[in-house]
């Protein structure tokens, strides 16, 4: 193709980033809470830990499709070469999320099943989060590829680190949702969030610590990035900071503080998140393909700019109003009747 | 027994999809209907227009509810199943997918919340309003998610490289050939299937004698419009035909079961297509109608599919009776809206029993229309998905195995069928509770239902909208 005039991979980089960063973010802390639902001692908690993300779930999870038509759009061989490459564990989420999806309905609607539905609603957000941590521990390693096309078998993502990244995410998303009721919710319930978190933030950080010395040690070239000279001196504040997070977040916990355990939560998967992004950098394939070789054509990113940038702020706006709305606690008597 | 996952992934398309269509068939529909009794009870205030909206409004809502989630397997088939054809045509395609899930995501999340449980807390005129924007969003939908399917059938406006599909001209590439033809024929066959729906619901009220008045109401401004409408879409399927004949002459070759290039070609009423003799069984035809009908010609030429080696051929069985069952369930409405008139003029619209079961026998057939006719332009298309350029077999994700994809086939056959009767199972049941009288407060909403963020706003006194 003609070369273009203007280059507009940095900004759908940006844009891709953000938007699969607040999906993780987002529908990462109501699977959370879906996954400790599963751990409640009581009806009136259930209905109390189901109360607190009923308003805002479901717009969590459209992220979810517009991060997937973004990654599309914007670096359709990415696309092309990702989801056959995670085809069971798409379908787990996918198949998972319906089922969860629906129990928020039906599990008021269709009493007799109270109890199956609300099943549905925690396994399955317990298997679309471990659905969600395989395709991070897959896409970590790399996929086989053949030209344009992934060359593996459909069972390649299932791996001893794929499995583990599986329930490491569990353990996070858990400590978003975690940290999540602690903010909403009082009394003997916020205590047993404190509780659980603790638990859950153990776990978190052995998958951190786990994850970042395999990682170097399953790819040379990630070891060089991190190990080599002068790139450790300016690498060096990614896991201090980390470790200073986990001790707050270890402290809010164990006090009194209402929203610190989720801002902690927050912190722990923003440096997750870099982490990843500095030992993958520049590749969306990784170890095959960069963004620049992934991305659609200069025609197409300027065509979708146009009303991503219009329609997206409006979106977001929205979403922090929507947030805004339903502040404060979840209370039995009145929920958000 | 070998698995074909090229098959099989067709026929998972299918399963996925055919369940989707479902939903924006009678949803498109439904929201625009919702439209107009907003806009009646606004403009004359009179409160059945109030009870039948906020009726239609429940249901409305668990049908959207499920659209959305089936709706979110869609994109991700093309990556798992389709990624060749993904990988080809995301250039072209890709941004008119991902504009209908940013407009749809930007309406849905202004007004829906508005439309379910905003009542007591706007004025009424923002009520309609949301009303007004949210059916605006369903079409923008069906606009994105049409110019897409109709670029496959009738692809313009793209140059291709390296096996790849580039923009040239993104006008082209929205409003491609069949493009308006495809998108007045579509919307119009769904406010038909929602209209047929809301009139078996009109007459199941009347025979058994519950909320009468609204049925009373709803039953004749329906048919009014079914009155335009039906016939209206007769006119279009004959003009989508047209161009169907101009740009995928084979597709019409195989709805025609017509084998042989002639000018005075028969219609087909009835056959028997024998793929293999390329030829016809038990064929029963009307001489010369085939060409007066699809070239408002008696001398007219259609070519035949013996034109095309046999390669590029579409199935021919499925198209040629899908077609017929579409066309079949057309005339059998429109005898329908007939006698509804012969039954008005003599009075007697809302006590003669036998039409009224009729009506309600009738309310299924909008979907088995649809399903039909997309079957029909779906199958025609083969075996390409970019119509004459892009094989089908070529399409399929290549790390696939036949079993990989019976696996998946599994899973969504299982919990589709647990989600859908299940759904439809709770619309029946608000159905059978029928429009009840307006509530003066909005109704408690027990915990565990997705609220919208409107609802937590402070009441505003005075200002209801009853």
């Amino acid at each position: 193709m003609t070369p273009a005039v203007l280059d507009f991979v940095p900004l759908w980089t940006i844009i891709l980033g953000f938007g699969v960063f607040l999906y993780v973010l987002l529908d990462g802390f109501d699977l959370g809470v879906g996954i400790l639902y599963g751990l409640a001692p009581d009806l009136p908690s259930r209905n109390l830990v189901m109360n607190s993300i009923a308003p805002i779930w479901d717009g969590n999870e459209t992220w979810l499709v517009l991060g997937g038509l973004a990654l599309l759009a914007a670096f359709p061989l990415a696309f092309a070469i990702i989801l056959p490459a995670v085809y069971f564990p798409v379908l787990v989420m996918l198949l998972a999320l319906v089922f969860r999806g629906v129990a928020f309905e039906f599990r008021y609607r269709d009493a007799e099943h109270r109890t199956f539905w609300d099943h549905a609603f925690c396994y399955g957000s317990a298997l679309a989060t471990f659905a969600q941590g395989i395709v991070l521990g897959a896409f970590i390693q790399g996929f086989q590829t053949e030209g344009r096309h992934f060359a593996g078998s459909s069972f390649d993502c299932f791996t001893p680190f794929s499995i583990f990244t599986g329930i490491a995410l569990v353990f996070g998303y858990s400590l978003l949702g975690a940290g999540w009721l602690v903010l909403k919710t009082q009394g003997t319930l916020q205590d047993w969030a404190r509780r659980l978190g603790r638990w859950c933030l153990f776990g978190v950080l052995v998958a951190i610590a786990a994850v970042s010395l395999w990682t170097p040690l399953m790819e040379p070239d990630i070891a060089r990035r991190w190990f080599s000279w002068p790139n450790i001196a300016f690498l060096s504040p990614v896991p201090v900071i980390t470790g200073l997070l986990a001790l707050w977040e270890w402290h809010s916990l164990r006090n009194h503080s209402e929203v610190a355990p989720f801002v902690g939560a927050i912190g722990l998967f923003v440096m997750s998140y870099i982490g990843i992004a500095i030992s993958l950098w520049p590749m969306i394939v990784p170890y095959q393909f960069t963004l620049w070789q992934a991305a659609s054509s200069a025609s197409t990113q300027a065509f979708l700019l146009v009303g991503t940038l219009f329609l997206l702020p409006i979106i977001l706006m929205y979403t922090g109003w929507s947030y805004w709305v339903f502040r404060g606690k979840v209370r039995a008597d009145i929920g958000y009747h | 027994m070998s698995l074909d996952p090229l098959l099989l992934s067709r026929l998972q398309f299918v399963w996925v999809v055919a369940w989707h269509i479902l939903l924006p068939a009678f949803t498109v529909g439904l929201a625009s209907f919702i439209a107009v009794l907003e806009g009646l009870h606004f403009a004359t205030g009179r409160e059945i227009y109030f009870r039948l909206s906020t009726f239609w409004i429940k249901i409305f809502a668990v049908s959207f509810g499920m659209g959305v989630v089936s709706g979110i397997v869609m994109p991700f088939q093309f990556g798992t199943n389709w990624s060749r054809f993904s990988d080809a045509t995301a250039n072209v395609l890709s941004p008119l997918l991902a504009y209908e899930g940013l407009m749809a995501f930007f309406l849905e999340s202004a007004f829906l919340g508005v439309l379910l449980f905003g009542r007591k807390l706007v004025p009424r005129w923002a009520h309609f309003i949301a009303a007004l924007m949210v059916a605006l969003g369903t079409l923008f939908s069906v606009f994105w998610i049409l110019a897409t399917n109709s670029w496959m059938q009738t692809p313009a406006g793209y140059e291709m490289v390296d096996g790849r599909f580039f923009p040239n001209d993104w006008l082209q590439i929205i409003f491609s050939p069949s493009f308006p033809y495809r998108l007045a024929h579509t919307v119009v066959a769904f406010y038909i299937t929602t209209g047929f729906v809301v009139v078996g619901v009109a007459a199941y009220y009347l025979l058994r004698g519950r909320f009468v008045d609204e049925a009373r109401t709803m039953l004749p401004m329906t048919l009014w419009l079914l009155t335009v409408l039906v016939p209206l879409q007769i006119f279009l399927g004959d003009a989508h035909g047209l161009n169907t004949l101009a740009y995928q002459p084979a597709k019409l070759a195989a709805i025609e079961a017509h084998w042989d290039t002639n000018s005075r070609v028969a219609l087909n009423l009835f056959a028997i297509p024998d793929e293999k003799a390329e030829t016809n069984r038990y064929a029963l035809s009307i001489p010369d109608l085939g060409s007066l009908i699809l070239t408002h010609d008696p001398n007219g030429i259609v070519r035949g599919l013996k034109d095309w080696p046999p390669s590029d051929r579409p199935p021919v069985a499925i198209p040629f009776f899908a077609f017929r069952i579409m066309v079949g369930i057309g005339l059998l409405m429109l005898a329908l809206i007939a006698t509804s008139w012969w039954l008005r003029t003599h009075g007697r619209l809302f006590d003669s029993s036998w039409f009224l079961r009729s009506c309600m026998l009738a309310s299924p057939l909008g979907f088995l229309a649809v399903l039909a006719g997309w079957a029909t332009t779906e199958v025609g298309r083969q075996p390409w998905t970019v119509y004459g350029l892009m094989r089908t077999a070529d399409s399929v994700s290549p790390s696939l195995t036949g079993f990989d994809v019976v696996l998946s086939l599994v899973g969504y056959g299982v919990v589709y069928l647990i989600m859908f009767p299940a759904g439809i199972a709770l619309m029946a049941r608000i159905v059978r509770n029928g429009p009840a009288e307006p509530a003066m407060e909005p109704d408690p909403v027990e915990s565990g239902r997705p609220l919208q963020p409107v609802q937590a706003l402070p009441h505003p006194e005075g200002s209801a909208g009853s």
